[in-house]
């Protein structure tokens, strides 16, 4: 299978190591990787201001890019929520909403992408570690993925999934909620941080990287002791 | 101040005490556990909660028909009915009445209708001793104190703190009891409802086929309320109608599983109007005064109509990380958490309650827990958007505009991923000064280190070398 790389703008910048290990995992299951390079951002930074005429300028750009594409596969799951549940709402009534909604069948979350359209649980990885999983909230109650991620891990050579205490509870990052109100954000991370610690593990894995620069971030700066923060893929990319 | 400076300012502080938020969570995360099982009681959740959103969208899709049916049948037996357009209306009405029946004393039993109309402080001017008798909500009128939750009204507090408030403001003796407490209360509440002539409660249903309302609790007030004084008026939200009496028995118990996680409420009543003759007790007046006050506003958005499904069961401020960080007075509205958010900008102004709708996670942890399926989080990025369509704020538009000129521009795009190590390397120079334009995120977490190599990048490299 031909698969088609949205690396949203953040994971593109900050992240790439994620991206890449993105490409190594589904070409280590023997499917071809392809990355459209006119791709940018989802839009949604200014979809979740409110400013709707301004998120249809860029994500306009997006439905071109990703049009000839077989399947579109997301390392974020906010992103990906985007594509899959925001764009058909946000180009309803446009000349692009089939196009809008032909990219939304076609997009996959990484782990869903792994799990239910390949089919695969053992990707052949080896972890050696303890590991909790935190749920990106777009992942969970957007695309609804919850099984899939865990299943992905559990097949991990070596590793060790412990759940921490309320794994649901968002991590208080939401995009520019963090910086519109970051004592709010900041109490939420503490909240979300204080039950991965209290895990005993020594990384936290989620299948979103928005989230994890929010924990890891708070981690950094207040955690006793060392946790590391991996992306999903990072983690299923090691043999 | 504004209500959003003054928002920001609260949430400042009630985010800085963590005794408190651990307090709140704790409490909360019991209610959740017993939520849990108590759901474990139906054999499909999600179809109850389709069922229950069903008769929600009947009620409030033909609410014209069934309130006037309610009227019809409740009116036959000697009720009277009111209709409210305004805040204003409703409490000249009630205000009147009490003047003319010569009322002395009254008694309420809960209803956050009256905490939005603003009714007691209406109702004390005019010189009456108004009493609240649902506990949290007395606890709350001796505190002076507006509800922190609107079905737990007095939840943040801790029993030492309730203990020296009975102590200060009803001379009892310091307990560490809540049993104590309450009896306390009870006793000094007994009083006040054989003194009381005009008794006023909410209501949580309005039942069209009998021409009833339901009311449901946990202390038995309620009973008293409506049965103790010669008068009674229920102040009722007119989307609470619902068709038929059948209804209730999947409402009550998830408006009981949402909010405590009981499986029903300890008392469920139904009133169809005054005293009867031949009956022993009852009011010999009983009014009901159907409020709008902004609902049909509601219900003329089509996109939002659903939020006037909600039955104040309080599950959405249950399971809401926001609610459970700030806590409910740094709202500063009547109904607090994700509900209040979506509906207090329709009640009371979309740009002056905007703030509200900004101030999400969008996690969706409410619209899931929402026993009658309201599209809450949805409904917020919806607020946001109508409040954009509605006023810009000029700088918002210009980085929105800068944004999407980067972003429409692949080439312009690249280049500002080559340059992102460059002001990651200038970051320090500025940081903790006002010109952080980071300041926001680095003020109390780290911010990742900037990757050298952008994955485009990588990937252009990685095809060239493939070549």
């Amino acid at each position: 299978m031909r698969v088609t790389l949205f690396v949203p703008c953040f994971i593109d910048s900050l992240y790439p190591g994620v991206a890449m290990a993105m490409v190594k995992v589904i070409e280590r299951l023997g499917h071809e990787v392809d990355y459209p390079e006119g791709q940018t951002c989802c839009g949604q930074p200014p979809f979740n201001s409110g400013y709707w005429d301004e998120a249809r300028a860029v994500a306009e750009r997006q439905l071109a890019v990703f049009r000839d594409a077989e399947v579109v596969v997301s390392g974020s799951g906010s992103c990906g929520a985007m594509f899959k549940v925001f764009y058909p709402e946000l180009f309803a009534k446009t000349a692009q909403e089939s196009a809008a909604q032909a990219l939304s069948a076609k997009t996959y979350e990484f782990s869903e992408f792994l799990v239910s359209k390949l089919g695969v649980r053992d990707v052949g990885a080896t972890f050696e570690g303890k590991v909790t999983f935190h749920d990106g909230c777009h992942g969970l109650r957007e695309l609804g993925t919850k099984a899939a991620p865990r299943e992905l891990l559990r097949h991990v050579k070596g590793l060790e999934l412990i759940e921490m205490g309320e794994a649901e509870a968002c991590c208080g990052f939401g995009g520019m909620f963090a910086v519109k109100f970051p004592q709010i954000s900041t109490a939420m991370a503490e909240v979300k941080c204080n039950s991965i610690v209290e895990t005993g593990v020594e990384y936290v894995v989620s299948n979103d990287s928005s989230c994890l620069m929010q924990i890891q971030g708070y981690l950094s700066r207040h955690s006793p002791r060392v946790v590391k923060s991996l992306h999903l893929a990072e983690v299923l990319a090691r043999t | 101040m504004s209500a959003a400076t003054q928002f920001h300012t609260d949430a400042d502080r009630t985010t800085a005490d963590e005794p408190r938020r651990a307090f709140i969570r704790k409490a909360l995360h019991g209610y959740e556990i017993k939520r849990d099982e108590s759901k474990a009681a139906f054999s499909d959740w999600q179809q109850a909660r389709d069922a229950a959103a069903a008769i929600k969208y009947e009620g409030v899709n033909r609410l014209d028909a069934y309130l006037r049916e309610f009227e019809e049948k409740f009116t036959a037996r000697g009720g009277k009915v009111f209709w409210a357009s305004t805040s204003a209306q409703a409490r000249e009405y009630i205000q009147t009445l009490a003047r003319e029946r010569e009322v002395k004393s009254i008694i309420k039993s809960k209803a956050m209708t009256s905490e939005e109309i603003h009714l007691n402080e209406a109702l004390e001017q005019d010189g009456y001793e108004v009493v609240e008798s649902d506990l949290g909500e007395f606890i709350q009128q001796l505190k002076h104190e507006p509800p922190y939750h609107f079905v737990f009204p007095c939840m943040h507090l801790k029993r030492d703190e309730i203990s020296a408030l009975f102590e200060k403001e009803l001379g009892s003796a310091p307990t560490d009891s809540p049993e104590e407490l309450t009896m306390i209360a009870r006793r000094f509440l007994r009083r006040q409802y054989l003194k009381a002539d005009l008794g006023i409660s909410g209501a949580n249903f309005i039942v069209a086929e009998t021409g009833m309302i339901s009311i449901t609790e946990n202390e038995g007030n309620a009973r008293l309320t409506t049965a103790m004084p010669r008068i009674h008026i229920a102040l009722v939200g007119i989307e609470k109608v619902i068709p038929k009496l059948a209804d209730l028995a999947l409402l009550l118990p998830m408006l009981a599983i949402g909010g405590t996680g009981q499986h029903l409420t300890c008392y469920n009543s139904m009133y169809g109007g005054p005293r009867q003759e031949g009956e022993v007790d009852g009011p010999e007046e009983f009014h009901v005064v159907l409020l709008d006050n902004h609902r049909t506003r509601l219900l003329a958005d089509a996109q939002q109509r659903d939020a006037l499904h909600c039955i104040r069961c309080g599950a959405c401020l249950n399971v809401c990380p926001i609610f459970k960080n700030i806590g409910g007075h740094a709202y500063g509205t009547t109904y607090q958490g994700p509900i209040g958010s979506v509906i207090t900008p329709h009640f009371r102004g979309l740009q002056d309650w905007k703030h509200l709708s900004a101030a999400s996670s969008l996690c969706g942890a409410c619209t899931e827990a929402c026993p009658v399926k309201i599209d809450i989080h949805h409904h917020l990025l919806h607020n946001r958007r109508n409040a954009v369509a509605e006023k810009k704020v000029w700088w918002e538009r210009i980085i929105w505009f800068g944004f999407v000129q980067l972003m429409s521009r692949p080439w312009a795009y690249r280049l500002s991923t080559r340059f992102a190590p460059l002001g990651q390397w200038l970051h320090p120079f500025l940081q903790n000064s006002g010109l952080d334009p980071l300041h926001a995120w680095t003020s109390t977490r780290e911010f990742p280190q900037a990757a050298t190599t952008s994955f485009g990048d990588l990937w252009r490299a990685r095809k060239v070398g493939s070549k």
